[in-house]
């Protein structure tokens, strides 16, 4: 509590919050549309989430609880020095469990737990426009979102088709928001593009490098970018997960000798832990449990 | 001739916990269009600017934010309220204006007036606070689109008779077009520029 004294609530003066909080406001009444704001220098470098965090610092009161999530897991080195960045400038509250959190921040992933009313899911994007890679003039995007034309989009998945014979893309997928703005969900994989889609929670996107924050307010359509004779679809795991046994969850592999042994376990670590706490135990949980595995095979 | 009382008192008690509040309020409101917001920490600003509208003042606006002002908030304590605490300038001008305040009862002139923003870069428009007798009670309106889960019935008391069609003109030209901060006592309602709005 004694460190904070040197520092406004939360890290940015209130000048800088009510610039990001303007910009919050016009994002969330215009689903989709990336809002430039004067983002500023923060205490880390540029892609270590510097948008999500002003647009934390911005939104964050005394009263909230705080998750931070980098790849679904709650305590890998991004996840756990923002938390301890929130901790120190703003005294907050923090925790792993996604129920219990008001704010969640996350690289790349979405928690598998359904999110509700109350919540609001902070994204860290890097490179906030979806044209970036098929026009790099910031100028002509501009004017391809104010002209809704996106055939470019279209025929990036067009050439996936033809060079492998499905979209490749598996991350990062275009969306369209509300049937207006074509819109990068973030680094995250196409597995968690269905839950964006008339999320309950309200969803904010801040891009600290490119300097742009945009959002998709709560119960609003959010489609990924497909054709007819090639509709969408998430990948899809042949395996549970090998801690909890859970299905139709993101797995991430995991090396585990330099044998070929891997392990197949989920990436959301607080939504695994609830359920071996639950009694849920996959094949590789423990000896016991694998032991049993290997007799009934 | 306004006191001096007036225009030096009435801001926030605690500056950065209170706009905070007032913030996430005005937050929640605009993702969840229509539904009704207490600001827990209420502004005092001069008559005849309300609690809840000057207190949006005060969370929102600064010297980036040029302010407009109704010929009767011109005219009272306000325009030196708002530039005491907050260092926005009034201007004359509807679409140079970020922020437009109206007292209770105002004429509201036709929304095409402020600024509207433009086809590349639709957040530069205009916020409307109209303050009103109160937000219950009046003509029934149903409004749909993002953040309304099944519609949701609004009925603000003492909106301008035409104020549907002026609504349905401004959702005509999404995305361009203001956002509304609907405000009585210490209470909001915010429409964004998507709800879509019709009588019952």
């Amino acid at each position: 509590m004694n460190d904070l004294a040197n520092y406004n609530f939360a890290y940015l003066d209130e000048q800088t919050k009510r610039m990001i909080r303007r910009a919050i406001l016009k994002a969330i009444a215009i689903p989709g549309y990336q809002v430039p704001f004067a983002s500023r220098e923060m205490p880390m470098p540029y892609g270590w989430g510097t948008g999500g965090v002003q647009v934390t610092a911005s939104i964050l009161g005394p009263s909230d609880v705080l998750k931070v999530i980098d790849q679904g897991a709650d305590d890998t080195t991004n996840a756990v020095s923002i938390r301890a960045f929130f901790q120190k400038v703003a005294n907050v509250a923090v925790t792993t469990r996604t129920a219990d959190a008001t704010i969640i921040q996350t690289r790349h992933r979405i928690p598998e737990e359904k999110l509700g009313e109350g919540q609001t899911l902070v994204y860290q994007v890097p490179i906030p426009e979806p044209l970036r890679f098929l026009e790099p003039r910031e100028t002509e995007t501009r004017k391809m979102h104010a002209l809704e034309e996106y055939g470019l989009m279209h025929v990036k998945l067009y050439e996936d088709i033809a060079r492998n014979g499905h979209i490749a893309t598996t991350y990062a997928y275009p969306v369209k928001v509300e049937g207006r703005y074509v819109m990068d969900p973030s680094p995250t994989p196409k597995f968690d593009n269905p839950k964006m889609h008339m999320s309950e929670a309200l969803q904010l996107f801040g891009a600290g490098r490119e300097k742009r924050i945009y959002a998709v307010p709560p119960y609003t359509e959010v489609v990924s970018l497909d054709f007819e004779d090639h509709p969408f679809e998430v990948q899809k795991f042949d395996r549970p997960c090998a801690l909890c046994g859970a299905e139709n969850v993101y797995l991430d592999e995991v090396v585990l000798d330099d044998k070929g042994g891997r392990m197949f376990v989920c990436s959301d670590t607080d939504h695994c832990e609830d359920r071996r706490a639950h009694g849920h135990a996959g094949a590789m949980l423990a000896p016991a449990a694998k032991e049993s595995q290997e007799a009934a095979e | 001739m306004s006191t001096q009382s007036q225009i030096y008192g009435g801001a926030f008690a605690e500056p950065v916990f209170e706009a905070q509040a007032v913030f996430r309020t005005l937050m929640d409101c605009f993702a969840r269009p229509g539904t009704i917001g207490r600001l827990s920490t209420a502004a005092s600003p001069p008559p005849p600017l309300g609690e809840a509208s000057g207190a949006v003042a005060l969370t929102l606006c600064d010297h980036d934010t040029p302010v407009w002002l109704s010929p009767a908030l011109s005219k009272s304590a306000a325009p030196k309220w708002i530039a005491f605490h907050t260092g926005a300038a009034v201007t004359d001008t509807k679409n140079e204006a970020r922020f437009a305040f109206f007292e209770k009862g105002a004429a509201v002139p036709g929304f095409d007036q402020f600024g509207l923003g433009s086809q590349e870069y639709p957040d530069r428009s205009t916020t409307l606070v109209v303050e009103v007798e109160a937000l219950e009670g009046g003509q029934p309106l149903i409004g749909r689109g993002p953040g309304i889960k099944n519609g949701i019935v609004i009925a603000p008391k003492g909106l301008p008779d035409v104020f549907l069609d002026l609504w349905t003109a401004n959702r005509a030209i999404f995305p361009r077009g203001i956002d509304l901060v609907v405000t009585s006592g210490e209470t909001v309602l915010c429409l964004p520029r998507t709800t879509k709005l019709e009588r019952e």
